[in-house]
């Protein structure tokens, strides 16, 4: 067992305080994006994009991550629908909120970038971009210096690049894909596609002839495995064993996990509720019911303290300033350490 | 006196035994071959990636993001095009993250026309890359700042895009590199490895002079011949062309023409142009073998007439590549598209002409 499991019950979903705290952080990453979607529909922010419908797979991944500076710890390439990892990591959710708002105190960029567009060195959560799949490109270069690291017996983590279904047609993912296999010098990263099916508007089925993106892995020796993010337990067991093999064999792993999209691919797509699709939030509830866990009402009750989390945020991120103009010349170059 | 590539693998020996260079990698950059243009030599942080540019440039920041001091090469500025995002990310990262990630990485690349490359070794790079903001942009005319601008790049906290003028990789400088023996056999022997595919090669080290920490700094021109009748603001291989020319028309009596290298293009020496503006009256002509259209000379003219408009006596100009497709094969068609010495010295007698 990796050394961040043992923080963990050996079978967590049959541990009840586990499951509810679990099930907590899902409840608070649905209203933070519910917040998020209300804001940029009431014009107290701009464009929206996030992950309703990925809660489970984001908390599972964000509780499991190696969280810290420097390349002992996890160097995390997220992409634009990761804000429950990163809460679930520990993040205040007022810090996605000020984003959104572009205020000055945004933590991530100063009021530069769109939201969930994550960046925090503190927890080597690299800056999230919203050119698609170039983090597939720029982790082989982390995991690189964490496989130089382990070679010379210093402590050192591993890297996790997650993207999209549709952003595995770009060079980036073979690039990826050769640049963690290359003989004799495998490099320890976890590379996970979530897949939800469509490319903004374009369905998957229309564009890849791949059964699975999982199996494009295994030309290349590639350890692969394929989640079902909508299941708490299951993908919770699927990163746990994917981030342990990387951890200890010091190998690529690549875990395509399938998600739901509730809402859209963004604001470009009317970030409305859609039809159709699995919400793992509901699913989860109605187990824990089931298991006598928790109740209707005290899951509604969890739901209104959340909401009550974020409307609290959105107030006081109404209060601060936006950035001042002339601070568009700051952190163009970052100045030597002698200067 | 150690030519341009020998004063590069003398500048990456002294980052990678000093410097902390971690990472000095590219497409045959390692054994066997060691370099394309031989400037990476008998180093002991090279190695080999795959054919993929993207996956070069993406390495080196991640490399840099995860506090490494990585070294990329693009084998030839002609296949850096397709990397033009990731570019901009390494150039954004800082500022995105409001003062988070600064992003250490140098990425050489060798540029520009004058070996009869045809299309896809003959291109130019440094009006696409001054457009890269984040960046710091630098190109050597000459062995001993190509030594100490690398110098410089590696100990820069942000991206810095290194231009080699690969028509001057065989030039020998006229400084010594300090550290460096003064006889060429001697360095040769010293540095430069036997025939690939030898016997000799394959137990070969290098046995590297004691070079020593001589940066040039980044953003620093250097005036190369002193004048006032006209000035030619260049870099690269054009300081040697302008020079020459400049000579020729000293030795004819047509004046005294001021040359000034940049060196670095971004940031720019704007107060040794301006100076050179003042002091000639406007006679300045800008020369670089990038093509003519939003070429980074037109930047530098539009601040030259904004910020000095009512001190010109006459127009400032440029002498640029024709905005083409790209330089053809045949050494007719390369001349006619670059600029050469003749372009420049027409260009000048006109100007030292103009009166009025």
């Amino acid at each position: 067992m990796a050394k961040n499991q043992k923080a963990f019950p050996v079978q967590p979903f049959k541990d009840k305080d586990f499951a509810l705290r679990f099930f907590k952080l899902m409840t608070r990453t649905r209203a933070l994006e519910e917040k998020l979607i209300k804001m940029s529909k009431s014009s107290d922010g701009f464009f929206w994009i996030g992950g309703p419908g990925e809660e489970a797979f984001q908390v599972a991944l964000g509780l499991q991550v190696d969280k810290g500076e420097g390349i002992e710890h996890d160097m995390l390439h997220l992409h634009y629908r990761s804000n429950g990892c990163v809460l679930s990591m520990g993040e205040p959710s007022i810090n996605f909120i000020r984003q959104m708002r572009s205020v000055e105190t945004d933590p991530y960029s100063g009021g530069r970038n769109f939201a969930a567009h994550v960046s925090k060195k503190e927890w080597n959560v690299v800056p999230i971009t919203s050119t698609i799949e170039t983090q597939f490109s720029v982790a082989p270069g982390t995991a690189r210096a964490q496989w130089r690291a382990h070679k010379e017996g210093k402590k050192a983590g591993i890297s996790i690049v997650l993207g999209g279904d549709a952003g595995t047609a770009e060079g980036d993912f073979a690039t990826c894909l050769i640049w963690s296999s290359r003989p004799n010098e495998e490099l320890p990263l976890l590379m996970i596609v979530t897949n939800n099916q469509f490319g903004i508007s374009t369905p998957a089925s229309t564009q890849h002839g791949e059964k699975n993106i999982a199996d494009r892995g295994k030309a290349f020796g590639i350890k692969t495995g394929l989640a079902d993010g909508n299941n708490p337990e299951k993908i919770w067991s699927a990163l746990r064993d994917a981030l342990e093999y990387v951890r200890e064999s010091r190998k690529p792993y690549l875990l395509e996990v399938s998600v739901s999209r509730l809402n859209g691919h963004s604001s470009s797509s009317g970030a409305n509720r859609v039809d159709g699709e699995e919400d793992c939030l509901e699913t989860f509830q109605k187990k824990l019911e089931k298991l006598g866990w928790i109740t209707a009402a005290e899951a509604d009750k969890l739901h209104e303290e959340a909401v009550a989390e974020m409307n609290e945020g959105h107030e006081q991120a109404r209060k601060e300033n936006y950035p001042s103009a002339d601070s568009i010349f700051d952190h163009v170059f970052a100045p030597k350490k002698t200067e | 006196m150690a030519n341009l590539a020998q004063a590069v693998r003398l500048a990456l020996h002294y980052g990678e035994t000093h410097l902390g260079v971690t990472d000095i990698f590219g497409e045959d950059v390692g054994p066997p071959l060691e370099g394309v243009f031989t400037c990476t030599q008998g180093l002991k942080k090279t190695w080999n990636s795959p054919l993929d540019e993207r996956g070069i440039i993406g390495t080196a920041m991640g490399l840099a993001l995860a506090g490494q001091k990585p070294v990329a090469e693009i084998q030839f500025c002609d296949y850096i095009f397709n990397t033009i995002d990731l570019l901009k990310l390494a150039g954004n990262s800082y500022w995105s993250s409001n003062g988070q990630w600064n992003m250490p990485m140098v990425v050489m690349t060798p540029h520009g026309a004058g070996i009869h490359g045809s299309l896809y070794h003959s291109h130019s790079f440094d009006a696409w890359a001054t457009r890269l903001a984040g960046w710091k942009i630098v190109i050597p005319s000459n062995a001993r700042d190509a030594y100490g601008l690398m110098l410089s790049a590696i100990e820069e906290p942000n991206p810095v895009l290194y231009l080699i003028p690969k028509a001057l990789l065989r030039a020998k400088g006229e400084e010594l590199i300090p550290g460096e023996p003064e006889n060429d056999a001697d360095l040769r022997k010293m540095i430069d490895a036997p025939v690939m595919g030898s016997e000799a090669r394959k137990t070969w080290q290098a046995q590297w002079p004691a070079v020593e920490y001589a940066p040039i700094p980044i953003g620093k021109a250097k005036i190369v011949r002193e004048g006032s009748d006209a000035a030619v603001i260049t870099y690269s291989r054009h300081v040697h062309m302008a020079r020459e020319v400049a000579n020729e028309l000293a030795a004819e009596g047509k004046g005294e023409i001021r040359v000034i290298d940049l060196r670095s293009l971004h940031p720019y020496d704007w107060e040794c142009i301006s100076q050179a503006v003042k002091d000639t009256g406007g006679k300045v002509l800008f020369v670089n073998e990038d093509t003519e259209v939003t070429n980074f000379a037109e930047h530098l003219l539009r601040r030259t007439i904004e910020e000095h408009f009512y001190e010109l006596r006459s127009r400032p100009r440029a002498c640029l590549a024709k905005h083409l497709p790209g330089v053809g094969l045949s050494p007719t068609l390369e001349e006619a598209t670059v600029p050469q010495k003749s372009d420049i010295k027409r260009e000048l007698e006109a100007m030292l002409d103009e009166r009025f």
